[in-house]
């Protein structure tokens, strides 16, 4: 018990110094106090409870990757079918019932069809994203796997994540958190900022741009009273275009998508003052588009954002500088929005705001002061109820106790952890808690005493008897933080980190440290007897 | 110099012999909050009911005008409104129900916020937006899921685990102590009708861990008695090992309370909910730790000789040297 090498105790004091040390940034900042500019300098960071700012929570629509998938494997079916040698005639083709159907025309192509359409099916990793079967020995069905499915919303919950961060980044706001949460959500969080609605527009934007021809043998009336005509699809106008209200049919296939961009701009048109967005494709999309144009001159185009028509001018003349661009009665700031959102790239997947949650920013400040007034109070409190009861063991307790509160303020800062406001009351908890040790320690010691045993010794078996009560109760502290990291997310995640950490430091520095301090006095002064 | 001693040396309470009628106390809380909560149910916030939730700061009033709110929002047509303090008497949380359709257009959702904040402002220039959320139905339906889950899993994790390092009965014992501390803090909540919200059912979770400290203590000494005296009647064994720790359970609980209730009396308003119902549930937990784990191990059969080993180790290295084990 007496026996503390040196190698022990100086690991003890480097590890609680360092922690401590740590602390120190987020104390200055607290105090008002300009921390050296050449010291490393973490900072506690803290929540949108305490700091204010907007919280969204975005969910991605599966439904949308599924049909995305199908129509996609449509035009390759298509495509594979036309270019094959001889080609493939195929008809009755339907995407009903998220499965992809088709005959073919003459049913001994049918090895020759699935030799085709079988290395499409299998994705870039190992999981088999499709299912063939053929029906009645001629007609083939494409249904997708689950696994597959998965895989795609995975993919693009990834790169949606990505997107949606590039558009924040725009905006350029501070310290964005933009992370995935679970298989379809994404959670973002932007301090200071009080009115979410231009990021809602942003993040909200799809950006799906696409390029289709205009079906000039659809009839007038069919159209408005929105029937199809085979191989179309209707496409409404979009709101505060001059075809508002109406509603054209467009080629559902041929067309492109302006996933190959390599810009886009805001600009004035020169002729009519109009705000306008240019676009730049990269080599692969200017040539598609090139293609496009070439093919259909004279014809119009539909350019279509998100399901809606923003216009649907005449093709005059090929375009091959593969740059384009796109008037629809745009605001100045609604099209520099655009210019946003189709530079960062088009969302994978619709996402909808499920959660949102605005915090002013007084009431966090206020929120601080008065935890910290508590914070105050309660530590004072409990020092002088452990000094009056155990003495000099209390205050050994006590000097812990400090420690503990720097330690776990420290590992806060540097580990990048958010103290929330339910945090606040995690600290004080902590604070409350971890003396428990040394009332443990300290009364077993009386007890030991009480029954006669020598100084030494009764400290000695206070320190190990009570371990395992200590042991017990922190255990099961553990699991009730563990559960409320599982459970909770923001600010309650916050209050489990204060409680996880604090219980860890806790028993550091109210076991371990103590009994240095312990060690350290009764050899030194050799007491007979003991005041506890 | 002198040192305090809350309990003094040789305290000899006889705690078990009131153990039936506080037992009966204890059951009543627990069946008196079951029936609470059904019949007044709780006041679920916006993160367990949605819709959309607006809350305000009267900085210039000492007491919010609730009435007066609550009937002017209603006349918005959103239903009836919920209109409750929450922290201070100046503050208050407004929640409407989002009509159909709103949920999937986040913009009507919040432009229904909009409205009830301007409808307020109008009459009180002084009041502060302190936050305006949003919780689709769905998400408000996977936040109770979860609440529920992870009580039910906390405390069944944190009762095996008694389990594990004691007996069957000790863990019997927690979980009994566990459903009485976490049932009386839902009272509380259906009787005041407080807002139920995340930080609540977090500020349960850390008791359903932390309450348990001071039966735990209780256990490891009654563990430690069993073994020491064999010949003492159960009764008896519980009381001396219910006394000999009560200066610990009291120092404990009482560091714990000293810390929290400055937070609960001058800490941040938004955090007296959570912070009331911590120290609640630690204070009937503390009782449970003397009241409820210890009477029900003598109910559930333990006695001096449940710890007798049956097969001493110098037996069991015997058979193993045999090959029969």
């Amino acid at each position: 018990m007496l026996d503390f090498p040196l190698w022990k105790k100086l690991s003890l004091w480097t590890t609680t110094l360092a922690a401590s040390l740590l602390a120190l940034p987020s104390l200055a900042n607290v105090a008002g106090l300009d921390w050296p500019s050449v010291l490393p300098n973490p900072q506690v960071s803290l929540g949108l409870d305490l700091a204010g700012g907007s919280h969204l929570l975005l969910e991605a629509k599966s439904a949308d990757v599924r049909a995305q998938r199908l129509e996609n494997m449509e035009e390759t079916v298509r495509q594979l079918m036309r270019n094959a040698e001889p080609r493939i005639r195929i008809g009755d083709v339907s995407t009903a019932d998220d499965k992809l159907s088709f005959i073919l025309e003459n049913a001994a192509d049918i090895d020759r069809a699935r030799g085709l359409i079988e290395p499409t099916m299998q994705g870039a990793t190992t999981v088999r994203e499709w299912e063939l079967n053929v029906v009645d020995g001629q007609r083939i069905v494409l249904s997708q796997t689950e696994a597959g499915v998965n895989q795609a919303i995975d993919d693009a919950m990834d790169s949606a994540t990505e997107v949606v961060r590039r558009r924040i980044d725009e905006l350029g706001t501070r310290e964005p958190t933009i992370i995935r949460q679970g298989d379809t959500r994404i959670v973002v969080q932007v301090p200071g900022l009080q009115d979410p609605q231009g990021l809602k527009d942003l993040v909200g934007k799809t950006a799906q741009l696409e390029f289709k021809l205009v079906d000039l043998d659809a009839l007038p009336t069919n159209v408005q009273a929105g029937i199809a005509p085979p191989g179309s699809e209707i496409v409404p106008y979009a709101p505060g275009t001059p075809g508002a209200g109406s509603a054209i049919a467009v080629k559902r296939l041929g067309g492109i998508r302006g996933d190959n961009l390599t810009g886009a701009q805001a600009e004035r048109d020169p002729q009519n003052g109009q705000s306008v967005v240019t676009i730049a494709f990269d080599a692969q999309g200017g040539a598609k588009f090139a293609k496009l144009t070439t093919e259909n001159t004279g014809r119009p185009f539909a350019i279509i954002l998100d399901g809606q028509v923003l216009s649907a001018p005449n093709i005059n003349e090929p375009i091959l500088g593969g740059r384009a661009q796109i008037s629809g009665s745009f605001t100045p700031e609604s099209a520099n929005n655009l210019a946003i959102a189709l530079r960062s790239g088009a969302l994978p997947v619709p996402l909808a705001v499920v959660e949102e949650r605005t915090v002013g920013p007084d009431l966090g400040a206020d929120s601080i002061r008065k935890g910290l007034i508590a914070m105050g109070i309660g530590s004072l409190a409990v020092i002088a109820l452990m000094i009056a009861t155990y003495g000099r063991f209390g205050i050994y307790a006590c000097v812990a106790l400090v420690f503990n509160v720097l330690m776990l303020l420290g590992l806060m800062a540097s580990g990048g952890f958010t103290l929330s406001l339910p945090g606040i009351a995690g600290f004080v908890i902590t604070i409350g808690a971890a003396v428990d040790a040394n009332v443990l320690i300290n009364e077993r010691i009386r007890e030991e005493r009480a029954r006669g045993r020598k100084v030494v010794a009764a400290v000695e078996t206070g320190y190990k008897e009570a371990s395992r009560a200590i042991f017990d109760a922190n255990l099961t502290n553990l699991i009730s933080a563990l559960a409320l990291g599982v459970f909770g997310s923001g600010p309650v995640r916050g209050f489990a980190v204060v409680l996880f950490i604090g219980i860890i430091t806790s028993v550091f520095t109210g076991v371990h440290l103590t009994r240095m301090f312990v060690a350290g006095w009764l050899r030194k002064a050799r007491p007979n007897d003991i005041t506890i | 110099m002198k040192l305090l001693k809350l309990v003094p040396d040789n305290t000899n309470i006889q705690f078990l012999k009131l153990r039936v009628p506080f037992f009966v106390l204890s059951l009543v809380l627990i069946v008196g909050s079951w029936i609470a909560v059904a019949v007044n149910g709780l006041a679920f916030g916006v993160d367990f009911a949605g819709g959309q939730e607006v809350r305000m700061t009267f900085t210039q009033q000492t007491t919010a005008p609730i009435p007066s709110l609550r009937e002017k929002i209603a006349t918005l047509g959103y239903g009836e409104p919920v209109v409750q303090e929450f922290g201070a008497p100046n503050q208050v949380s407004i929640r409407v129900k989002l009509p159909d359709g709103a949920e999937q257009a986040p913009d009507a959702a919040k432009a229904i916020g909009e409205r009830v904040i301007a409808t307020v402002k109008a009459d009180h220039a002084d009041a502060r937006v302190d936050g305006n959320d949003t919780v689709s139905g769905k998400v408000a339906g996977e936040f109770r899921n979860q609440a529920i889950l992870a009580l039910l899993a906390a405390m069944a994790a944190v009762s095996l685990y008694i389990w594990v390092r004691f007996e069957w009965q000790f863990g019997v014992g927690a979980m009994f102590a566990l459903v009485h501390d976490v049932s009386i803090t839902l009272g509380l909540f259906a009787l005041t009708q407080w807002e139920f919200t995340l930080q609540i059912v977090a500020a349960i979770l850390a008791i359903i861990g932390y309450s348990l400290n001071d039966t735990i203590v209780v256990y490891d000494r009654i563990r430690e008695n069993l073994k020491k005296f064999r010949k003492m009647e159960m009764g008896a064994l519980l009381d001396l090992s219910v006394n000999e720790t009560l200066a610990r359970t009291v120092m404990t609980s009482l560091t714990l309370f000293v810390a929290l209730i400055p937070l609960l009396f001058f800490g941040p308003p938004s955090l007296f909910g959570m912070v009331a119902a911590i120290t609640v549930g630690l204070f009937v937990g503390t009782y449970s730790s003397v009241y409820m784990a210890g009477p029900l191990l003598i109910w559930m059969g333990v006695t001096t000789n449940s710890f007798v080993p049956t097969e001493t180790a110098l037996d069991k290295q015997e058979k193993i040297a045999r090959g029969e084990a």
